[in-house]
């Protein structure tokens, strides 16, 4: 243990602590803009820096480890001066334009210009970074000129998910965080999983706003119809300001209503259609000698990782499209078929922890009803924002209850929502289908939990089942290289490119390790207290084959719930 | 006066391609007495010396070795600065264009000394011409049993690999330069962990500069008595000047630590040149302190230098005549300062560019006295908070040359008028 003395009191520390952590105990926060605690340490904004007896300079207390006996003032006059002056140069640089900022209100910027009390005019003229407005994702805005240089988007681009779509370019004054060769973010291979936009504390990335896309259609009189995932009812209520595993279902239902939805379903329900026709592909193959391993294609970030990096490997995804786009298929088609809607006179919009889902639903390959399987997707942090632009008191809603007939998930749909969900979902299902007998234990230990690979190996009625579940792209990538060398020994591959799965995607409210397992313990709880814990016993599911789809990679399902892929290697060149 | 040459000995002697003439002329003796003795003699040896580094800190030099040699890890690197990009100092490129085996000795006798294996030397982007006489003088020195396997017999293996990088001034800062190596952006690290600890590719390190590298043969072949006797007692040995500007006979000189630099100007330069009057002088690079022609009675050596304000730093001496204007001459640092910037932190990527911004309107005549306050308010800035070396001397120049040009930065304000000036210079 070190001591040291912070700001005149004595504490007893762990070596290799920082200054910036021991003051935290101190319940001292040194203010912070380029520090993110599940990343490495910067050390470039340099708004932390801190006194230390004896040192003539001022150390980042993000950087900086404690040692015996030494003396920090956090907050001197010196120090002070020290940040405000490196703040406003910081501000000199900085659009001031932020009431209109999509992260006004949440802004880290924001806040530590706050608590530093910034009570003089800037000394230096503005000079907005010089940098393209890029909107050209469908799912990611980048305004650098918004950028601070912290260096987090970067990381998480490229430690996190292996990818490195951005990088810094130009030195000096003139740096920028780009695409390589001047490119528009959509012409690289960014899977459009949002984790840049989960890291940026400031607005320079965000996620794409089409919000006013769903009022426009409530005006022209369109049947809304909105399904909301698995993960939803986890983490809306966080961005509303509430703890992080705060489950809030009813209450959502209630909302969406108010906002103008005529139809709330879930898409616990289209998960379990996901696992009825996925499951069924993967025993089909398994017993016809089809293309092994089957990799899951759920999360459309993985999907199009897949389709620019293992091009060659499509062949091993599954077919069946994400409960998203199966959700829309059957509400343009059975649903509208049942209420007697021309389909063309429906909006179906979706609520999604997802920036990728945005992606998704516009790819061509998703209307095969002839009409968009889903016409908007939003994210969580864009439903909490029309909440607020509702009016309404969250907090003080009444719990509702999702529409029939699609209103009923299973327990195994519901946990879709987490990294290795799907393949526990899938296992329940294959398990029983294939054996007849029930489960006695519902839980599969085995593929749950942060590791970044997990796998196990189940006897199936005297066959050896060897499955697997990645989430991060890098894990993800140490995976599908397996299956490019030929050298995979599993059967059943499930993937999610965000940590954590869905309930760490990029259309929540910011993360953290701490805040992801509160929200991955609360979508287990959702899981036990469902009366199905089984897709295959969902009676809507059921119903639904008997009255319309007729059977799993039947001819319906194989038109309406099946996709595509294509190779997207040009995105490389 | 008479130079004395030790570093530059063979200068202009041998063939800088061929290890047998060094050997001929006494090379590599300093190897061969240090693959005899112990790795701690080693450093005690270098510590005895009171050898100092050349690069601009003058850290002393065992101590770097000392910690690597404590440091845990099986593999070690020595690293050779040759980023040689201070403006104005060609010392670097002078030694490994002359004597390269003397630097390859030096490196050698410090992987001895740590338990390093490999060496790198980190050739400056713009002396890629050097690559070849480089390559053939290692070559020649592993034909020769210098480097490469059981150097001398003695079974200590030691190699050494050239890098180069794409010409960033930063990269001459150890941690960015370990960066480049590693194949990315040059940018520096933040420290602690220290190089010695976790330096390139995340191993303990010794990274000096080619000049200092080049004074360790010389100490082991003749002992650290002999060393200590030149130059003066804090910074032993001698030193390599560059001296530019105007003066009569610019180069590169050897002379022992602590010559005086008036002496250095009017002496062995022969003084200004077109017979004008001597304006300032700038040590130790862009970064060195600007003294006015009643400071230049001054020591040259690493903690005189350093007590009077400046640094001796590489030993770059830039000599400028009354045909200049001071503004012009900060700024001129300044846009190199600002240009050179990795753009990692804050006040270095923005606050170089800021001060360039306020000097320039200062010497436009646009200036006010309040400007001078938010210098010296954002020079202290920078020097407390910035990442690297680089942020915490950019403001040097500035500061200094308010301090010793004042009457200079009120005659701009004051607009009254510049001769000088390449800019309006104050003309209303």
């Amino acid at each position: 243990m070190i001591r040291l003395n912070i700001d005149g009191e004595t504490i007893e520390v762990a070596e290799g602590t920082t200054i910036l952590e021991a003051a935290r105990q101190l319940h001292v926060h040194i203010p912070t803009l380029c520090h993110h605690e599940d990343q490495d340490i910067k050390a470039v904004c340099r708004i932390c820096v801190v006194e230390v007896e004896g040192q003539s300079l001022l150390p980042a207390a993000c950087s900086t480890p404690v040692s015996e006996g030494m003396v920090v003032r956090t907050a001197s006059p010196k120090v002070i001066k020290a940040r405000k002056n490196v703040m406003e140069l910081i501000l000199a640089r900085h659009p001031q334009d932020c009431l209109v900022c999509a992260k006004n209100g949440s802004c880290q910027l924001q806040k530590t210009v706050r608590d530093l009390n910034m009570n003089r005019s800037n000394r230096y003229e503005t000079q907005v970074r010089h940098a393209r407005f890029d909107d050209s994702s469908r799912s990611i805005v980048r305004d650098m000129s918004k950028c601070i240089l912290c260096g987090r988007c970067e990381e998480a681009c490229a430690e996190g998910q292996g990818i490195m779509v951005i990088a810094k370019e130009n030195r000096g004054f003139e740096t920028v965080v780009v695409p390589p060769y001047g490119k528009k973010l959509k012409d690289t291979s960014c899977v459009n999983c949002g984790q840049c936009v989960q890291v940026c504390p400031v607005g320079a990335i965000s996620i794409k706003d089409e919000t006013d896309a769903v009022y426009e259609q409530i005006d022209a009189g369109k049947y809304m119809v909105v399904q909301i995932a698995p993960s939803v009812r986890i983490t809306l209520a966080e961005s509303l300001g509430y703890p992080p595993g705060t489950v809030t279902t009813g209450k959502i239902v209630n909302a969406l209503r108010k906002i103008g939805f005529k139809k709330v379903f879930d898409s616990d329900f289209s998960a379990d259609l996901t696992i009825m026709e996925e499951g069924t592909e993967f025993l089909h193959r398994l017993r016809n000698g089809g293309t092994l391993p089957l990799m899951t294609s759920c999360c459309p970030a993985w999907v199009k990782y897949c389709e620019t990096y293992g091009h060659k490997k499509l062949n091993h995804l599954s077919t069946a499209k994400s409960p998203q786009q199966m959700f829309g298929a059957v509400i343009k088609t059975f649903f509208a078929q049942k209420e007697g809607i021309n389909p063309e006179n429906i909006c179906s919009v979706s609520v999604m922890p997802c920036t990728a889902k945005k992606f998704e639903c516009k790819r061509k390959q998703m209307q095969d009803s002839g009409y968009p399987d889903v016409d908007i997707a939003l994210t969580v942090e864009e439903l909490a924002k029309m909440i607020r632009t509702a009016g309404i008191n969250f907090g003080d809603l009444d719990d509702r209850e999702f529409d029939a007939p699609f209103g009923l998930g299973s327990g195994a749909g519901q946990i879709f929502g987490t990294t290795g969900g799907v393949m526990e979902a899938a296992l329940r299902t294959v398990y029983e289908v294939v054996t007849g007998e029930s489960l006695e234990k519902l839980e599969f230990e085995e593929v749950r939990g942060m590791e970044g690979i997990r796998e196990a190996s189940f006897n199936l009625k005297g066959q050896e089942i060897r499955v697997a579940a990645a989430h991060g792209l890098r894990n993800a990538k140490e995976l599908l290289d397996q299956v490019k060398a030929g050298s995979s020994k599993y059967h059943f591959i499930e993937i999610m490119a965000c940590r954590g799965g869905c309930v760490g995607g990029g259309g929540n409210a910011p993360k953290t390790l701490k805040k992801l397992e509160e929200r991955i313990r609360a979508l287990y709880e959702e899981d036990k207290k469902l009366p199905f814990r089984k897709s295959h016993e969902n009676p809507y599911v059921k119903q639904l084959y008997s009255e319309f789809l007729s059977e799993p990679l039947g001819e319906k399902s194989h038109k309406l719930l099946h996709t595509t892929y294509h190779s997207r290697q040009d995105l490389l060149r | 006066m008479e130079e004395m040459r030790v570093l530059l000995r063979n200068r202009g002697k041998i063939d800088p391609r061929n290890a047998s003439q060094y050997l001929a002329v006494g090379g590599y003796e300093g190897l061969r007495r240090a693959l005899l003795i112990e790795s701690g003699e080693i450093i005690q040896e270098l510590k005895d010396s009171g050898l100092r580094g050349r690069g601009g800190a003058g850290f002393p030099t065992f101590r770097k070795l000392q910690f690597a040699y404590d440091a845990p890890g099986g593999e070690k690197f020595i690293v050779c600065n040759a980023d040689e990009g201070e403006p104005g100092t060609n010392k670097d490129r002078i030694l490994l264009s002359t004597d390269p085996c003397s630097v390859f000795e030096g490196m050698a006798i410090a992987g001895k000394a740590v338990g390093a294996h490999r060496g790198f030397i980190y050739l400056r982007a713009e002396y890629a011409y050097l690559v070849p006489i480089l390559e053939d003088a290692l070559e020649s020195s592993r034909k020769e049993g210098c480097l490469g396997n059981d150097i001398m017999g003695s079974g200590f293996d030691f190699d050494i690999r050239l890098r180069s990088g794409a010409g960033a001034y930063i990269c001459g800062e150890e941690t960015a330069l370990f960066e480049s190596i590693e194949g990315k952006r040059g940018e520096p690290r933040f420290r602690p962990p220290f190089p010695g600890v976790k330096g390139l590719f995340g191993k303990p390190t010794v990274l000096n500069n080619v000049e200092t590298l080049a004074n360790i043969g010389p100490i082991f072949a003749n002992g650290s008595q002999w060393y200590r006797a030149i130059g003066t007692q804090n910074s032993p040995g001698t030193k390599l000047f560059t001296v530019c500007g105007n003066v009569k006979r610019r180069g590169v000189f050897e002379f022992p630590m602590g010559i005086n630099l008036k002496d250095l100007i009017y002496d062995v330069c022969g003084g200004m040149e077109d017979g004008r009057a001597l304006m300032a002088v700038q040590t130790g690079g862009a970064s060195g302190a600007i003294i006015n022609a009643s400071q230049i009675d001054m020591t040259l050596d690493i903690d005189q230098v350093s007590n009077s304000g400046g640094r001796l730093g590489c030993g770059t001496i830039l000599v400028m005549d009354d045909r200049n204007c001071i503004l012009d001459i900060v700024r001129n640092n300044l846009d190199f300062f600002r240009d050179e910037s990795c753009g990692k932190c804050t006040p270095c990527r923005e606050g170089g560019t800021r001060l360039y911004q306020l000097v320039s309107r200062i010497a436009m005549g646009k200036g006010g006295i309040r400007d001078l306050e938010t210098i010296k308010d954002l020079s202290e800035t920078m020097r407390l908070t910035a990442l690297c070396g680089l942020g915490h001397s950019t403001a040097v120049p500035v500061t200094s040359s308010i301090r010793n040009f004042y009457p200079q930065y009120l005659k701009h304000i004051d607009k009254d008028g510049c001769p000088v000036c390449s800019l309006e210079g104050g003309e209303a």
